[in-house]
């Protein structure tokens, strides 16, 4: 759409017939826009480009069997993740759980593993003849496991990967929601247990939608844990598309991708629902009380410790077998920290430009929804829930074409980054945004504030859990990215997850724990400053 | 108030520099001196940047080089077209080189004649450098060479149901199709396609995990590339529960097939890129794949390395590379026999 189209009345009629945005927003918000419908639109040149053919290839039968299994495994992955993930957020933010800050570091970390590294490790764990096999055999002489491939294993491996999602977003919610709300039900002579499911868990619907909703999307994007698997999803169907040179039907493949994704985005809209999740009374930014466990304090540490035990003690320690392993059989061991520099500095950058980028758009859908900032938001969605090779290509197709001087640069890495992962972003700003009264702005803004200036001294600190979140997951993801950095990153620039890459493809498993060690680590740093910052 | 407008600000402040910082990060776009070249590597550098930082510093050429897969690369170079930085594409297999050959320059007839016949692409465009043997890698508790089959045929019976273990997603594996295309005609290789599927073969993504797999007993029986296996031996010692064998009646099993180097049209450095094939074919460089990545040397007669069959005991059938690359007409076969969806 063109710029000068848009006249006060069009863009009062985008945002929902109501107050016009100022400027500051719209203008940023549609640049973030431009940029994300930039892998729709090769998309579709690709796949009609190629004629007749990809039609015939695409509604053919073998098409069904990968999506019908695709369906399966991001429903039960989203549930599964949302069953560990909001025990584990109550009780990081709202109770006297013992060594609670170590849980909330813990419950956010298994997001920076791989996927591609905790399939192999799910394999050489949990496969028929494997580590566990292995221990097995000599106490109870069992000789072979029921194959980890397929099914199982993927959703096994999704979820232990996924489920901090969901932990950080509604750990986010959970901190905005104000206390007197549940106070009021406890007045009201409800338990603890009514209180929280019929006054905490409504309140927390924005933060699980939004969580769960990044959940199915990174399932349905995922091609390293469910090709190691052997589990044929969708996205693997179409990286077996690139991987055959064929990027019509790739492309062909990706658009039916986008398909599938709007449909899980328009069922987390569903969720929303026209429910306000904010508070209208003055106390909204009063720490809650806190829910004493007391003998349910054992239970509730087991339950922690089996999910970090699972998620990262097991990966954790297989990888430092492999990397001693290699050094006693006198595998060189090169250490990776330019590799490490580049990722914690890549990474960082771009968490901080899609944290940016993020903010307008977010600001757009709270405060103006309307046509604009619903088709924005979906684009995010769909960007993340495409293929990174897919979005990669887009942006060789349109860098080499129209901005040769950007190609392979540092700015078009960042600018791939954000089309990937601004909905992480953006889900963690705008649930926090949601929770606080449009009100208080407008009291700023009586007070003699711009509107821009109310927001941003007024909104901004107090969103400020959500940005630290969306942040955090930003970063995360970028830490362990692959195909979008293997393609379009400058020339010579390594990261730990390329080295991983490099190392797993010949087979020097040492070589790939080591980076992968590294990584974990150099993400376990940044983020547990960030959860540790947070308030009480 | 006053405070946490402040604060706000200074948030606004640390975003916009950040942002600018992007910007003008950004902005840092390539230098192209005379004495630089861009290669992109479908080899991984765990194996090929040891080779080619000698080659830097013999020459005194910087070289810049981009690592993904062969497959990842021959897209991008295809997206590419006319605008790509990049000077060489040297890939893993034929089938990426085959995918842009329309982008790749002709090779002067010296360099071609260097590697065997069967070595090079069939319009010139491409030379082979180092050789890969497609085998069978086989669990070493469980059997022994003598229980193997003569050729691929004998996959096909029912008692290895359940037992292989193979990855129609990876090229090579198509390279090796193609080859048994050429050798069986279309018909026979459907047909041993559907027999091998109605064996229910495990499938994996590439052939590490096979390797891997069949030393752990997982599977008896892969269809793979011969070096893995001495990548683990040189990881894991030889105490490694698996090893290779050479269908003695060669066929479509015992194909040679070829990683290679091309140079892209739109290159404006021909010159440096030209060195660097040359280098490729080297005895220094041929003696580094066979010590380093075991595989068999093309250009220099040199001795493979310890523990690898000799070339002259694998049963290749010479298949040019012209049928090799035909990865269309393969891949049409694979889903034919619903191999690939």
């Amino acid at each position: 759409m063109s710029l000068s189209g848009l006249t006060t009345a069009g863009l009062r009629s985008l945002a929902g017939g109501r107050s016009v945005p100022p400027a500051a927003i719209w203008v940023p918000a549609l640049l973030v826009g431009a940029a994300l419908t930039l892998p729709l639109v090769y998309l579709v040149v690709r796949t009609f480009d190629a004629g007749g053919d990809v039609w015939a290839l695409l509604f053919r039968k073998s098409v069904a069997a990968p999506l019908g299994r695709t369906v399966l495994l991001v429903v039960t992955v989203t549930a599964a993740s949302v069953v560990l993930a909001v025990p584990l957020a109550w009780l990081t933010t709202r109770t006297d759980l013992p060594i609670r800050r170590v849980w909330v570091v813990l419950s956010a970390l298994p997001l920076v593993i791989p996927s591609y590294v905790a399939g192999f490790i799910v394999v050489a764990a949990l496969g028929p003849k494997g580590m566990l096999q292995g221990a097995l055999e000599g106490p109870f002489g069992i000789d072979r496991l029921p194959d980890i491939h397929g099914y199982a294993g993927a959703l096994l491996t999704l979820t232990f990967l996924s489920f901090p999602y969901v932990v950080l977003t509604v750990r986010a919610a959970m901190l905005r929601i104000d206390p007197a709300m549940e106070e009021s039900s406890r007045g009201l002579g409800r338990g603890n247990w009514t209180t929280f499911f019929f006054v905490t868990l409504p309140l927390l619907r924005p933060g699980i939608a939004a969580g769960g909703l990044l959940v199915a999307l990174y399932t349905l994007s995922d091609f390293g844990a469910v090709s190691l698997l052997g589990y044929e999803t969708f996205t693997a169907a179409i990286f077996v598309e690139y991987g055959l040179v064929d990027r019509a039907l790739g492309a062909g493949l990706s658009l039916a991708l986008v398909v599938l994704a709007l449909a899980i985005i328009g069922l987390e809209l569903v969720s929303r629902g026209r429910a306000r999740y904010y508070s209208i009374s003055s106390s909204a930014t009063r720490p809650p009380s806190t829910v004493r466990l007391g003998r349910w304090r054992w239970p509730a540490l087991a339950f922690c410790f089996v999910v970090a035990a699972v998620s990262l003690a097991g990966p954790m320690s297989i990888l430092g077998y492999w990397v001693a392993r290699g050094i006693s059989a006198g595998q060189p061991l090169n250490l990776v920290w330019e590799a490490m520099g580049n990722s914690v500095y890549i990474a960082a950058l771009a968490a901080t430009a899609a944290v940016v980028a993020a903010l307008p758009v977010a600001a757009l859908s709270v405060r103006y929804p309307g046509i604009l900032s619903g088709v924005l938001e979906r684009l995010s969605y769909v960007g993340f829930a495409l293929p990174g090779i897919a979005i990669a290509l887009a942006l060789v197709f349109f860098g080499t074409r129209y901005a040769p001087i950007l190609y392979q640069t540092t700015g078009m890495l960042i600018l791939a980054y954000i089309v990937l992962f601004l909905s992480p972003a953006l889900g963690a700003v705008r649930t926090s945004l949601l929770q606080i009264s449009p009100r208080i702005e407008e009291a700023a803004r009586g007070l003699g504030n711009t509107q821009l200036r109310a927001f941003s001294s007024v909104t901004l600190p107090v969103a400020r859990p959500g940005i630290l979140a969306g942040w955090a997951l930003v970063f995360l993801l970028v830490m362990k990215e692959l195909p979008a950095t293997l393609i379009l990153s400058p020339i010579g620039f390594n990261t730990l997850a390329t080295s991983i890459w490099s190392a797993a493809t010949e087979a020097a498993f040492a070589r790939a724990a080591l980076p992968a060690l590294l990584l974990i680590a150099a993400s376990a740093v940044p983020l547990a400053f960030l959860m540790l910052r947070e308030r009480r | 108030m006053g405070a946490s407008a402040r604060s706000g600000m200074r948030y606004w402040g640390v975003l916009v520099f950040a942002l600018v910082a992007v910007l003008l990060s950004a902005c840092g776009g390539s230098d192209s001196g005379a004495g630089s070249l861009t290669v992109y590597s479908g080899r991984s550098d765990t194996l090929v940047a040891p080779l080619i930082k000698q080659f830097a510093e013999s020459t005194g050429i910087d070289v810049r080089v981009k690592y993904a897969s062969t497959p990842q690369l021959a897209a991008t170079l295809l997206e590419e077209g006319g605008n790509t930085p990049a000077d060489i594409f040297f890939a893993q297999d034929p089938g990426g080189l085959g995918a842009v050959s329309a982008l790749l320059a002709p090779l002067s007839e010296g360099v071609l004649q260097r590697v065997p016949q069967w070595a090079v692409s069939p319009s010139g465009v491409w030379v082979g450098v180092s050789g890969r043997a497609r085998t069978v890698v086989y669990n070493t508790e469980n059997l022994t060479p003598a229980d193997l089959p003569k050729d691929l045929t004998g996959f096909a019976d029912a008692k290895w149901k359940g037992r292989i273990g193979w990855a129609p997603t990876n090229a090579s594996f198509q390279t090796m199709i193609s080859g048994m295309r050429s050798i069986w005609g279309e018909e026979k290789t459907l047909q041993w396609l559907k027999d091998i599927k109605a064996n229910d073969p495990k499938v994996y993504p590439k052939n590490t995990p096979i390797v891997a797999a069949a030393a752990a007993g997982e599977i008896d029986v892969g269809l793979v590339n011969h070096y893995y296996l001495h990548r683990f031996l040189a990881e894991e010692g030889d105490s490694f529960g698996a090893r290779n064998y050479h269908p003695p009646a060669g066929g479509p099993g015992a194909i040679v097939m070829v990683s290679g180097v091309g140079i892209l049209s739109a290159s404006d450095k021909k010159e440096n890129a030209q060195t660097f094939v040359d280098f490729l074919l080297s005895e220094e460089s041929q003696r580094y794949f066979v010590e380093k990545t075991f595989e068999y040397p093309l250009a220099v007669g040199i001795p493979v390395a310890e523990g690898v069959t000799p070339l002259s005991e694998v049963n290749n059938p010479n298949i040019s590379s012209a049928a090799l690359s035909d990865l269309d007409g393969t891949q049409k076969l694979l889903r034919e026999a619903g191999v690939l969806p």
